[in-house]
This record gives C-alpha cells, sequence and structure tokens, in this order.
C-alpha cells in the first residue's frame, strides 16, 4: 500500500514536473471549450448535456497520451529493472501508476467545471445530471486508462502505445454504432460492453449500480491484463 | 569470513531467448564476504544470469537461491535482500537526486527512524553531497553511476549485484567506483561483472570466466592462473659463452617446459629467452641447474605469472577447446 503511494506520488510528480501535464491538459481543455460552447449557443438552451458528449470522444485522444509514457518509457531507459527488483509487487507499480494517472485527469476534469458554472448564470441549469455526469466521466476515464496502461505495458515505445490505447478506446466506444447492422442477439451483448452505453445511462443523471459495476469491473480487467503483460518477462 | 551457508547458489541454470541459450546450465555458489567477478566477452550471459539472481527474469531451467530463497518462488524474499545496479545505471531522469534517493528509500520500506541515516550514509559513501538538489538527467555519466550505486545500497542489503558497474566511466571515477566497491565488499557480498580484466584484477577474490553462456573457468585469480596459465619465465643470459640457438633446444628439452622463445634483442651482449612452462611445474630450479652445467651466465631469472588477460583470450577465443575445461577453487 505504502509502495503504491510511492509510485502514484513519483508519477504524479513526473507528470507535473516536466510540461506534459499542463500541455496535455491545456489541450484538453481548449477542444473541450471550443467542441462544447460552439453548438452551445446555437443551441438556446441552458444545459450541460453537450458538455458529457464532448468529453469521452475527447478521451479517445487525451487518455492514451497521458497513459502512453507511464510503463513503456520505464522499460525504454530500463528503470523498470530498477523497480521490478525492489520488494514491490508488480501489482502496487501497475495501480500505482493508475492512480496518478487517474490523479491526472481528475485534475483536467476538476478545470472543467467552470463550463456548468458559466451555463448556470445564463439559465436554470439542473445539477443532477452534471453530478452524474462527472461521476460518468471519472468511471469512464478509469476505464480507458485501463486500456492505455494495458498498451504501454506490451511495448517499449511510446508511440506504438498511444496508437494500441486509441485504436482500442475507439473501438469500446464505437461498439455500440455498428449495432445496425448486426443480428439483435448480437447487438445486445455488443452494447453491453460499449463504454457508450453505459455512460449515456449515467450521465442522464441515473448512476445505476449495474453501469457502476460494469465501468469498475472493466478498469479492473485491464490492469490485470496490464499485470500479467508486466510479468511476462518472467515466462517468457 | 565465510560461513558454511552460501548466500548465492545456482544449480544448472539455462534461459533460452527464441530458442536461443543465453546461459547453458550456469552452476556456481557465492559465499558471504566474496567480492566475485563475472567476466566475459559481450553477449557471454553475464546479465542474463545477474538478471535471473535479482529474479528479473525466471530461468527457463535450474534454480538459484539467494540467501536460502528461491529466486521464483520467493522473489519478494529475495529482492529485500539485494542490491542490484543494472546496466548502464538506469534513472528517471526527471528526478532530483534527492527525490529520487527518498524514493527508494520508501520502496525499500526502510522505517521512517532510519531514513535520513541511511540516505546520509549512502550519499557520503558515493560522494553525491553537492549533487543532490540537481535533476539526475543533467549529471555526468560517473555522477549517475554513483546515484545507481547509492540506490543499490541504500538499504544495507546484504548482497550487491553491480551489472558493469564502472562502464562508461573516466580513469579517476572507474578508481574510486573500485575503492568503493572494495569498501562495501567487507561486509557484503557483491558479485560484480565486466569486460574490463583489469578491474577484476584489482576488486575481485574470485572470477568466474563466462563464454557463450558457459562457465569456462571459476575460481581465485591464483587458481586460473596456476591451472590455465601455467608459469612464464624470462631469463636473461650474457651472450660471450653461449650460441643462441643451441641454448633455446637446451631450454625446450627442460622437462616440462611447452615452449622457448627468443626475446627481442636488449641490452647489448646479452641473450634473453621466455620459457612457458606447463601448470604443475616451475621450470626454474631446472633453468638455473642447466645454465650452472653449461657454464652460462645467468643475469636475470624472472618469473610472471600468466594475467588475467592471457587466461581470458585463452579461454573466450579458442573455439571449444577451452571451453569444458573448469578450474575449482581450492
Amino acid at each position: 500500500m505504502k509502495s503504491t503511494l510511492a509510485i502514484c506520488r513519483r508519477d504524479m510528480g513526473s507528470y507535473f514536473n516536466s510540461p506534459v501535464a499542463y500541455i496535455v491538459i491545456t489541450v484538453f481543455l481548449l477542444f473541450v471549450g471550443v467542441l462544447f460552447f460552439v453548438p452551445f449557443f446555437s443551441m438556446g438552451k441552458a444545459s450541460a448535456r453537450e458538455l458529457f458528449g464532448v468529453i469521452p470522444f475527447l478521451y479517445i485522444f487525451f487518455v492514451p497520451a497521458i497513459t502512453m509514457r507511464l510503463i513503456a518509457e520505464e522499460k525504454h531507459t530500463g528503470t523498470i529493472e530498477v523497480l521490478s527488483t525492489m520488494p514491490v509487487r508488480d501489482g502496487e507499480v501497475i495501480i500505482g501508476k493508475f492512480l496518478a494517472a487517474l490523479g491526472l485527469l481528475a485534475v483536467a476534469l476538476l478545470l472543467t467545471i467552470p463550463y456548468p458554472i458559466a451555463i448556470s448564470t445564463m439559465g436554470k441549469l439542473d445539477w443532477g445530471p452534471v453530478l452524474g455526469g462527472y461521476i460518468g466521466l471519472i468511471l469512464m476515464g478509469s476505464s480507458y486508462l485501463s486500456i492505455g496502461i494495458l498498451a504501454s505495458s506490451v511495448t517499449k515505445n511510446q508511440i506504438v502505445a498511444f496508437v494500441i490505447a486509441l485504436f482500442l478506446s475507439m473501438a469500446f466506444m464505437l461498439l455500440d454504432r455498428f449495432l445496425y447492422f448486426l443480428p439483435s442477439a448480437l447487438s445486445s451483448i455488443l452494447e453491453y460492453f460499449s463504454l457508450s452505453y453505459h455512460f449515456r445511462n449515467i450521465s442522464r443523471g441515473v448512476v445505476d449500480s449495474r453501469d457502476v459495476l460494469f465501468f469498475v469491473s472493466f478498469t479492473a480487467t485491464g490492469l490485470l491484463l496490464s499485470l500479467y503483460a508486466l510479468q511476462s518477462r518472467r515466462w517468457r | 569470513m565465510t560461513d558454511a551457508h552460501p548466500m548465492i547458489e545456482a544449480e544448472g541454470l539455462s534461459k533460452s531467448y527464441d530458442g536461443l541459450k543465453a546461459i547453458d546450465r550456469l552452476s556456481f555458489q557465492v559465499m558471504r564476504g566474496e567480492i566475485l567477478g563475472f567476466l566475459g566477452p559481450n553477449g557471454a550471459g553475464k546479465t542474463t544470469t545477474m538478471k535471473i539472481l535479482t529474479s528479473y527474469i525466471a530461468p527457463s531451467e535450474g534454480r538459484a537461491r539467494v540467501k536460502g530463497f528461491d529466486v521464483v518462488e520467493e522473489s519478494l524474499s529475495v529482492r529485500r535482500h539485494l542490491g542490484y545496479l543494472p546496466e548502464n545505471a538506469p534513472l528517471y531522469h526527471d528526478m532530483i537526486v534527492r527525490d529520487y534517493l527518498e524514493f527508494v528509500s520508501e520502496l525499500r520500506q526502510i522505517p521512517m527512524e532510519n531514513r535520513k541515516k541511511s540516505l546520509k550514509k549512502s550519499v557520503e559513501h558515493c560522494g553525491l553531497g553537492d549533487v543532490m538538489s540537481r535533476p539526475i538527467g543533467d549529471l555526468s555519466k560517473g555522477f549517475r553511476q554513483r546515484v545507481g550505486l547509492a540506490q543499490a545500497m541504500i538499504h544495507e542489503p546484504e548482497i550487491l549485484i553491480l551489472d558493469e558497474p564502472t562502464s562508461g566511466l573516466d580513469p579517476n571515477q572507474i578508481v574510486e567506483i573500485r575503492e568503493l566497491i572494495k569498501e562495501l565488499g567487507k561486509e557484503r557480498t557483491v558479485i560484480l561483472s565486466t569486460h574490463n580484466l583489469g578491474e577484476v584484477q584489482v576488486t575481485c577474490q574470485r572470477v568466474i570466466i563466462i563464454h557463450k553462456g558457459k562457465i569456462v573457468a571459476d575460481g581465485t585469480q591464483a587458481d586460473l592462473q596456476a591451472s590455465q596459465g601455467g608459469y612464464r619465465c624470462e631469463a636473461l643470459f650474457a651472450s660471450e659463452r653461449l650460441n643462441p640457438v643451441d641454448a633455446e633446444s637446451a631450454l625446450r628439452a627442460l622437462e616440462g617446459v611447452k615452449r622457448v622463445e627468443r626475446l627481442p634483442e636488449g641490452e647489448s651482449g646479452t641473450a634473453g629467452f621466455r620459457i612457458l612452462s606447463e601448470a604443475s611445474g616451475d621450470p626454474r630450479a631446472a633453468i638455473f641447474r642447466k645454465a650452472v652445467e653449461k657454464g652460462w651466465i645467468l643475469l636475470e631469472l624472472r618469473r610472471e605469472a600468466m594475467n588475467l588477460e592471457q587466461i581470458f583470450r585463452q579461454l573466450t577465443l579458442t573455439e571449444g577447446k577451452g571451453s569444458e575445461k573448469e578450474a575449482k577453487p581450492s
């Protein structure tokens, strides 16, 4: 537990002591602003719903950008060898890094709160769905982070990690867009695995335990696979 | 100094990468307080062996124990007793030295109350006092290597495994690091790898020479010299009463002598020979008697032990020939 926190702190430090975090967050906020406010003014309604349409889309690029270095870079420079020969479990390494990335994501989300506040000054804003939306964003973000960490743990190359994570994230986001072409039995299964499907439920303001459970188990699975990828050096 | 239980035991360690054997049935033991040098050409399997001993990777076959703990089954206990400096001292370049060492202390689970003390000790040992608040990425190669060493010894492990601790350093730094390692080796078990022969000669009590994944020699320097090298003598005679050609053949006829070479002309009026003998015998007495018998005037007779460099070249250059020989420590 202490080791997990030490690793989390170190990775947080390396995000915020370098320009990485600031650049990524700035670009993220810029895109949120542009993509959200341009249609917002033409809509003429005080609703934050569009915000929760824009951010999941941006996650596809944003999350791989913050996870790509986590393990790939340590493999590339060899520091993973020092880390893995300390009395630290590989699981602690993975979770520490996950928490660091989640911290960065949370900071970015926190900085988007001025948007709904701005909306609330223009009209009556229903805060229920906004709260649900943010809970959903954290849960969905965790799932994407686990994909990103998995991608980062299978390669030494950050760019490769980014591309793999981008591709997988896109696949899981778009899963329910292909439903029309498929037989209904299959489509309901696919829909279940679509991250956007569960997110839509939550962002309507209904935090259902089934959706929460889905995100949590999705994240756990991703992190578990990352753990196996990290440990594969032992049995290869 | 040594006690009965070996600190490190390897039994028939093998590791293959994609069907290619990196190391092939290595067996050896290291006792407490020993400084062991792994010597071998690049790609001989030194790093692979070290990665197995630190339980970073698992062997394909065989087993290894560190302080009685199996490196595969009891990896966490193994790692608690080890300090490891991987090749090229990989470090987080964006961290400052102090933060990095504090991070390591935390992961090494050094109790809070001892942290300051152990940090201070390893910083002093490694001479890092002046660079504590600088980013690691800005440091010279020598300082980074020292940060790596500080990282490996901060928790005062009983066993230190150092992969090429002096590579890339300048001669002064090399001397400093060697002194440091010798100092550390007084109370600890140290394994270091190198392809620098001088290093082993100066630092290590015992040498294991690895070639193509196999141990081709294992023993103290004296053992190796006795078993692999044989003796080399240089004899210098006054040339007035001696015919060099006859003398050469007469010396060659001596018992135990393998080869005789004429030394290049040195002092005028002298004739010098280099005499190589079998490992078993010291030929000096026979040379002296021969000189008396023939009435040669012996000016100098010197024995030099075959140095490690020659042994190393002999073992690692001759294909197959030397590879099954093994010298056990006496």
